[in-house]
């Protein structure tokens, strides 16, 4: 039996629920032994998804790719690898159909990743520890099911499951002062952008017939133009609610800040990347027209995200705030690579989401490492933390310069690309519009480019004002004999991000073909461009 | 991969190599952490000199470098190769480069104050303050030890690792990374004492300064792969038909052409890490980490860095030239250039602090060469470039050395208000410190273009023929008022530093530091007067045949061949100007500071009067910069974009949003549920309806249970019915 045949992706996405509800069976006053199983569920989980990532079959992929190109109408089963499928309400045309491609298998393992450091991260709570697990782990579920959901419905079940565990993470174990304001403006956000796209994808339901949710069956539909052009940005909209859009951006940095550490490295790190996942595989991919059609201008939101996100972090007062608004940033810079719709832009953008991911993950657990110990996150409160946590610090200027998108670290990887991606690419309108002195601008999108690159020495002066106010300077006597340097296994947690970051930023071959192989299908349903 | 070329890729490994096991490893160990990271830049030190001399060997060097590529970054299908190459010219740059971080790794060891005790009461963070001793019962201070000395060694190789990996990339993306490595490295190390607050400040400002020149380089970059599809240099710089396209293809941007646009965007990246104006603010504050630090970003790799790069990319900013019409990227460079020369050398007049003014003529030097570039003196540019690198690597070594003499001073009088690095508080360290005098000497000579002994000399003069030789007079005249400025400060420098009478206590008991750092500085003078004579033009009188202009041909050959230009031919006019600034500069600077006791007496505060002041300001560009940037984007990005737009406006809506919904769900309660729904369907349906069913049901509850099976029965049956023929 090969690997392809054992049912590995059912596992992953079943596996963290199954542990979540064996957690609640664990005797309530056994909070060191729920840790240990869910460290050993998240281990296992995380181990598997590396067993994906390893053996999934590029040159398969490729040679798909190739055929499809070609115009042969491939079954899902062979389009994606690890297909696995079973009836689910087949009265509705809904069925239970998994499968990752060269876009999802990075996010597979950066889910996996992002549990396993989380539990680490989480050693730390004190209240109910059980039940945060398994909240913990559903979430988990949801995480990994919409990404290798070939099916819409079961796609927006996993969605649904996704976001709703979040809420009570947030407003039971976040932060007291804004955790029911914060965790009540997520879920409502969320909620609206998944029913407004919910919308749309029931209006494609229903125009291909209304016998299935397929996805590739709903790829050859040959929706007509007009109802793309309809439809594309309820679905698009709806999905980047949760990647964190302009003008719905505001739930995020509330939402990060008020989570405690592990959910809001999910919450940042995975989570955000649904939206945009989502609103490729669904608004994309479903409704290729509709995309040539809008998203050109909604490249203008994704550049208002990138620049205000980064103008704001910069004079946050709180250590926490500023990396929920860097993110802000960051996801714009991920929805604006998919928006170029040329390749690109896309593998920057595929790439972003793991280097964003991996990076603010980091953030988060240190911040968490940070406030744990000295209970502010108030920056003139806080600084020389060298002195007590020189590793932790270490692993902080890391994601600070992946951050920055310096070469040699993976958001140099990603940003690159999707800067040429924007670069050249015309803009949604005809003719002029800017003044005749300012008269190249008019031609192409290339001042888009510069003015997201521009942002990028925002970015730089936010993270050394973190890096020079949190860790350098004098350690604030109040805290003397608070601080200690973190356990082994927050060091092995900061490590095995730190060296992502870093592995994709030197040997960056370990995922841009994966990636490609992903975008070239895109390409393909976009008509070759 | 051939084994010779293996060699050219392992060049900058040993610096990294000790850069990761002195922070892993050997963080504890002061003897080992020196001894690796020494030990890292001699192998590196040798490897270069085995390369450098098969460069030297290598027939038609120019038309095929050694070296060789890799796969690396997948873009468009295809694969973004990276190599490493060297050409004549990054033969020649890692030649100073190889020579001038081994001499600052050397020295570092004795600027450390190696085999000293720890200190008192020193703290990581801040420089050492002494410690006490008792020799034969009398106690003394002597220096201490870096309390980080070990970290010092790790950043400076990992600095160094980014100077040879600039130096030796075959393609721009590689030397961006080395670029920004050491970028990053300036950072760490501008801020190595970062207890104080002025470090702190300084390497922000250094490192924000050049990432906002970084920025417009990276967007040039991207710029030049869209439009070629590559960035190799061999691909891009010496196919001329890519060249007349990138020339005269239009870019929309102000009606530059690609390769004007290109040109101007990667100038800008030298702008900022060659601090020229306006980014040159950074440079001077960049002098607040460790000498060696100093000399490291002054000389041998950061600021050299954005020149070489700009002397690398020539034949893309000459692009589109025709008979010696400036193309704009040479318009900007010669204009930015010439005027940075001059400004900051007006700056540097007013200045006490000794490693201030070197600050300052470094832009200046640097503005010589990136005018040299605009006018298209390539090679001039890259001799100045060299030559540069040596007399100040070894005037900024040499000023530690003289900062370090006079602590000595200061620990021995105990006076720790006496600044031991403003010129006032020194005079008569000749006698103290002989071996810091001659060998400072020979690099300040060497910096003033002293005639025809020094290297600067040779250099400057080129660069001075060519202005001459083209017909650009009003950079002549620029860069001929800068060199006279030059010789000026210079000689009061030595003036005030070594000669005439101590003026404080300090300076009465400095004392010559030790080998470690005076030897570096010997080693450097040889090269600071040495290599000049390379490149001693062939018609010069008399000593022209000396070396055939060695320099010229090898580096020229640089080149594509339709760029190579012969050297100027000679002329006495602008000879004859380099001989009268020189000798004038540095006469009038020793006669006028001859017998200066203190600062208020400076005699060009009296001249100049309150020009003086602003020159002692710099202009007062620090303030400027502070206001117009710094304090109006902060003010912008928090009073408005985050105040106003995102928490009133996108907030103020959504909660705009929420009280709407909670006051209609408050109508809807008070006027139709309460009202209507209770009333109507509450009391009516949810009452008297169910009342009735209730009724009827109690008739079923009969009691008896077989009742109960028929209609269990009944609903099964049903259930079934329904389920196999309505639900198909």
């Amino acid at each position: 039996m090969s690997i392809q045949d054992f049912p590995i992706i059912s596992v992953i996405v079943f596996l963290p629920a199954a542990v979540g509800l064996l957690l609640m069976l664990v005797p309530k006053d056994r909070d060191k032994l729920a840790y240990n199983i869910a460290l050993a569920a998240g281990l296992v989980t995380f181990l598997l998804s590396i067993v994906v990532y390893v053996s999934f079959d590029q040159p398969l992929a490729i040679s798909v790719n190739e055929r499809l190109a070609s115009g042969e109408l491939l079954p899902a089963s062979e389009i994606y690898q690890f297909y696995d499928e079973f009836d689910w309400l087949p009265a509705l045309g809904i069925s239970f159909k998994v499968g990752v491609d060269g876009m999802s298998t990075p996010l597979v393992l950066l889910t996996g990743l992002v549990m396993f450091t989380g539990v680490i991260i989480s050693q730390r709570i004190e209240e109910r520890k059980r039940e945060f697990f398994v909240f913990l782990f559903i979430l988990a579920s949801g995480v990994f099911g919409v990404f290798v959901s070939l099916d819409m419905f079961a796609l927006f079940f996993f969605y649904e499951i996704a976001v709703f565990p979040m809420y009570l993470l947030i407003a039971i174990w976040g932060w007291k002062q804004t955790r029911e304001y914060a965790a009540m403006k997520l879920t409502l956000y969320l909620v609206i952008g998944s029913v407004v796209a919910l919308v749309g994808a029931l209006a494609m339901f229903f125009a291909a017939g209304g016998t299935t949710f397929d996805m590739v069956t709903l790829e050859r539909a040959n929706f007509p133009r007009d109802f793309q052009i309809l439809w594309f940005p309820f679905v698009f909209i709806g999905f980047a609610i949760l990647g964190g859009i302009f003008p719905f951006h505001n739930w995020s940095p509330d939402g990060h800040v008020a989570a405690p550490t592990a959910v809001s490295m999910f919450h940042a790190g995975v989570l955000m990347k649904l939206g945009a996942f989502a609103a490729l595989r669904i608004g994309i991919m479903l409704l290729p027209e509709g995309a040539k059609f809008h998203l050109p201008w909604m490249i203008l939101l994704t550049l208002v995200n990138v620049v205000y996100g980064a103008y704001i972090a910069m004079v946050q007062t709180d250590f926490k705030y500023v990396i929920g608004f860097s993110s802000v940033s960051h996801m714009g810079l991920v929805v604006m690579g998919f928006a170029t719709l040329n390749h690109d832009g896309m593998v920057g953008a595929g790439v972003q989401m793991v280097s964003h991911g991996v990076m603010t993950a980091l953030f988060f657990a240190v911040v968490g490492m940070i406030y744990d110990q000295v209970h502010t996150r108030q920056l003139d409160e806080l600084g020389g933390m060298v002195k007590y946590v020189p590793h932790v610090t270490l692993a902080f200027i890391v994601g600070g310069l992946v951050s920055m998108g310096m070469p040699g670290f993976s958001g140099f990887i990603a940003e690159f690309p999707i800067f040429m991606g924007v670069w050249g690419e015309k803009p949604f309108w005809n003719g002029p519009v800017f003044p005749e002195w300012l008269n190249f601008l008019n031609g192409d999108n290339n001042w888009i480019a510069i003015v997201a690159a521009v942002s990028i020495v925002i970015t730089a002066a936010y993270i050394i004002r973190l890096i020079r106010k949190v860790f350098f300077g004098e350690f604030p006597k109040q805290f003397e004999g608070h601080m200690h340097d973190v356990n082994p296994s927050e060091k092995l947690a900061l490590g095995l991000l730190v060296l992502v970051l870093v592995g994709i930023g030197i040997f960056p071959s370990v995922i841009v073909p994966m990636v490609e192989t992903g975008v070239e299908r895109v390409l393909i349903l976009l008509g070759g461009m | 991969m051939e084994l010779n070329d293996l060699l050219i890729w392992l060049l900058p490994v040993p610096p990294l190599l000790a850069f990761f096991v002195i922070l892993l490893l050997a963080n504890r160990s002061n003897r080992a952490s020196w001894m690796i990271g020494v030990g890292a830049a001699a192998l590196s030190f040798l490897g270069s000199m085995v390369v450098f001399v098969r460069a030297l060997g290598t027939e038609h060097l120019g038309e095929h470098p050694l070296g060789s590529s890799l796969d690396w970054l997948p873009l468009n299908g295809g694969f973004f190769r990276i190599g490493v190459m060297v050409d004549p010219l990054s033969a020649v740059v890692l030649f100073f480069v190889a020579i001038t971080v081994l001499m600052i790794f050397i020295y570092s060891v004795g600027y450390h104050n190696w085999g000293q005790p720890k200190g008192d009461h020193d703290q990581k963070g801040l420089p050492p303050h002494g410690a006490t001793v008792e020799v034969h019962g009398h106690k003394h201070v002597v220096p201490s030890i870096e309390p980080m000395f070990a970290r010092f060694f790790a950043f400076i190789g990992l600095f160094a690792f980014g100077m040879f990996t600039l130096v030796l990339a075959d393609n721009l993306l590689l030397l961006f990374i080395g670029w920004e490595i050491m970028g990053l490295c300036s950072y760490l190390l501008i801020g190595f004492w970062y207890g104080k607050p002025s470090a702190r400040d300084a390497m922000i400002k250094a490192f924000m300064t050049t990432r906002v020149g970084d920025v417009f380089m990276l967007l040039g970059i991207a710029l030049l792969y869209t439009t070629t599809g590559t960035l190799s240099f061999r691909a891009i710089l010496f196919d001329e038909s890519v060249l007349t396209v990138l020339a005269s293809a239009d870019s929309h941007v102000l009606g530059f052409s690609v390769a004007g646009l290109a040109g101007i965007l990667l100038f800008i990246g030298t702008v900022g890490k060659s601090a020229q104006f306006p980014l040159h603010v950074w440079l001077p504050d960049a002098m607040e980490g460790p000498t060696p630090v100093s000399a490291m970003i002054h000389a041998a790799a950061m600021v050299s860095a954005g020149v070489y790069m700009i002397i690398r990319m020539f034949p893309l900013m000459a692009a589109g030239m025709d008979h010696g019409h400036l193309t704009s990227p040479m318009l900007a460079m010669a204009a930015i250039g010439a005027f940075t020369a001059l400004f900051a050398a007006t700056i540097a007049l007013a200045q006490n602090d000794i490693k201030r003014v070197l600050a300052y003529s470094t832009i200046s030097q640097l503005g010589y060469m990136v005018a040299a570039l605009g006018i298209g003196a390539y090679v001039a540019a890259a001799f100045h470039l060299v030559t540069h690198a040596f007399f100040k690597a070894l005037l900024f070594l040499g000023s530690g050395s003289v900062i370090h003499g006079m602590e000595h001073g200061v620990l021995h009088t105990s006076n720790h208000h006496v600044d031991p690095q403003d010129m006032y508080n020194m005079g008569g360290l000749r006698s103290k410190m002989p071996r810091t005098f001659w060998t400072f000497l020979i690099g300040g000579l060497a910096l003033s273009g002293f005639p025809l002994v020094t290297a600067g000399f040779w250099s400057k003069d080129e660069i001075l023929a060519d202005a001459w030789a083209h017909g650009h007079l009003i950079v002549f005249a620029f860069l001929a008022i800068a060199a006279f400025l030059t010789a000026f400060y210079t000689m009061r420098q030595i003036t005030l530093t070594f000669l005439g009478k101590p003026r404080t206590k300090e300076a009465e008991h400095a004392h010559e530091t030790s080998l470690w750092m005076t030897a570096p500085l010997m080693v450097l003078s040889v090269f600071a007067i040495g290599f000049g004579w390379v490149g001693i033009p062939e018609k010069f009188p008399i000593l022209g045949g000396f070396s055939n202009n060695w320099f010229h041909h090898f580096i020229g050959h640089s080149l594509p061949e339709w760029l190579y230009a012969e050297a100027p031919e000679f002329s006495w006019v602008p000879l004859g100007v380099s001989l009268v600034v020189a000798l004038g500069g540095l006469g009038l600077g020793y006669l006028v500071y001859r017998n200066v006791p203190s600062a208020e007496e400076d005699p060009l505060r009296k001249a100049l009067g309150p020009l003086h002041r602003v020159l002692q300001n710099k202009y007062y560009f620090d303030e400027a910069y502070d206001f117009l940037f710094i304090r109006s984007s902060r003010w912008l990005a928090e009073q408005f974009v985050f105040l106003i737009m995102d928490r009133k406006l996108i907030d103020g809506l959504l909660h705009l949003v929420a009280r709407v919904t909670f006051w209609l769900g408050g109508i809807f309660r008070n006027y139709f549920d309460i009202p209507v729904i209770n009333q109507f369907i509450g009391d009516t349906l949810g009452g008297a309806v169910p009342q009735w069913f209730g009724k009827q049901l109690r008739k079923v509850q009969t009691g008896v249970v077989q009742t109960y099976m028929i209609l269990a029965m009944l609903v099964a049956f049903g259930g079934l019915f329904i389920f196999m023929f309505i639900t198909r």
